[in-house]
């Protein structure tokens, strides 16, 4: 057996097992966040972008399809549900905080839900998109499995809204700064409870990397967003349809 | 390490039982995180507890530390499932990126507004 023939049967043979699709999300995760810290934590080189594009990169180079991959990803995908779970723990440490700002988080609710509701629905109407199109897009901006549920209540595409939601997080994560900073934002409770509405997991990822206090405002305003849109989007859709 | 992981995994699996159970739209690891919430609130208050609420404390600091590595996976993805945006994206990239910087920002300068008209009322008291 020529050299090569014994490597491309080393790749055959490890392909097929999560260890190397595991390895390489870790490494490409481990670089970008190596260029996050070297870039001092400018939002633009977020580390969840630049791994995401490393891992996919490589994949169609080689030319392996996503269910081969994910048969390995699905180890680190699994940890998100505990993840969520111990979102309760910095929540908690910060409890006086939270019962501290408590009009301002009502207040942030029921005027940020129905903002990111109408600003979706009437900028898909402006572009001319598709009934379902929009109903699927209306969701985005709270955690995946929420979407996805409110989607299918409303008449949307699921999966679809999966996709539309992770780019949301990406957007609100690698850009928010920027925004919040134009519009000089300051306090830290604000900045993140923002984050979290408006992006979900990954911008509450983001928040969480930054500051403590952001982070834990960010978290909260994930779980209470996904809680009330799904009831705020049941009742606007009967006014604007 | 091992203590705390299993009793957040236990609360996860409640979270998940309960949504099934009850058919509701929110999510099993949301409704773990409430539980888990609500269970450091109001059964580990007394001394005796401090250990456990340390050791938990510590292994969801360290998961938590990790939070953007979890989003790779899915986030591949939507990289290589683009094309299902078809003829849209560009519309749809436009709109996610106008809707979500707008969101965040109202969202926060209406919390910001309310915490400064707070800080006001409490210094003329």
């Amino acid at each position: 057996m020529s050299k090569e023939d014994k490597l491309y049967k080393i790749w055959v043979y490890l392909q097929a097992e999560p260890l190397f699709w595991i390895t390489l999300t870790l490494g490409a995760y481990l670089l970008g966040d190596y260029l996050y810290k070297k870039s001092k934590l400018n939002p633009l080189v977020n580390p969840v972008a630049i791994s995401i594009l490393i891992v996919s990169s490589i994949l169609l180079i080689l030319d392996v399809s996503y269910d081969r991959y994910f048969n390995g990803a699905k180890f680190i995908h699994f940890m998100l549900g505990p993840a969520t779970v111990a979102l309760a723990i910095p929540i908690y440490e910060k409890k006086d905080l939270i019962f501290k700002e408590i009009k301002p988080i009502i207040f942030a609710i029921f005027l940020g839900i129905p903002f990111a509701i109408l600003i979706t629905f009437y900028l898909a109407t402006f572009f001319k998109l598709d009934e379902e199109i929009i109903l699927t897009m209306t969701p985005r901006n709270v955690t995946a499995p929420i979407a996805m549920g409110i989607a299918e209540l409303i008449g949307g595409i699921p999966s679809l809204t999966a996709i539309i939601t992770i780019i949301t997080g990406i957007i609100g994560a690698s850009l928010g700064t920027f925004a919040l900073n134009i519009f000089k934002i300051k306090d830290m409770s604000a900045r993140g409870f923002g984050f979290g509405l408006a992006s979900h997991g990954i911008g509450t990822a983001r928040a969480m990397s930054k500051n403590k206090t952001a982070g834990v405002f960010a978290a909260l305003a994930m779980g209470l967003s996904g809680i009330a849109t799904s009831i705020f989007i049941l009742i606007l859709i009967k006014f604007i349809f | 390490m091992l203590k705390s992981l299993f009793i957040i995994f236990l609360f996860q699996l409640v979270g998940e039982a309960i949504q099934k159970f009850f058919e509701i739209n929110i999510p099993g690891p949301v409704i773990g995180l409430i539980l888990l919430l609500l269970f450091f609130i109001f059964f580990l208050k007394s001394s005796s507890t401090k250990k456990i609420k340390k050791q938990i404390s510590e292994t969801s600091h360290q998961i938590i530390s990790y939070l953007s590595l979890l989003f790779v996976p899915i986030g591949v993805g939507v990289v290589m499932h683009i094309n299902y945006l078809g003829d849209n994206l560009f519309k749809i990239l436009a709109i996610i990126i106008i809707g979500t910087l707008s969101t965040l920002v109202f969202t926060a300068f209406v919390m910001e507004k309310i915490i400064n008209l707070q800080k006001k009322n409490v210094k003329r008291r």
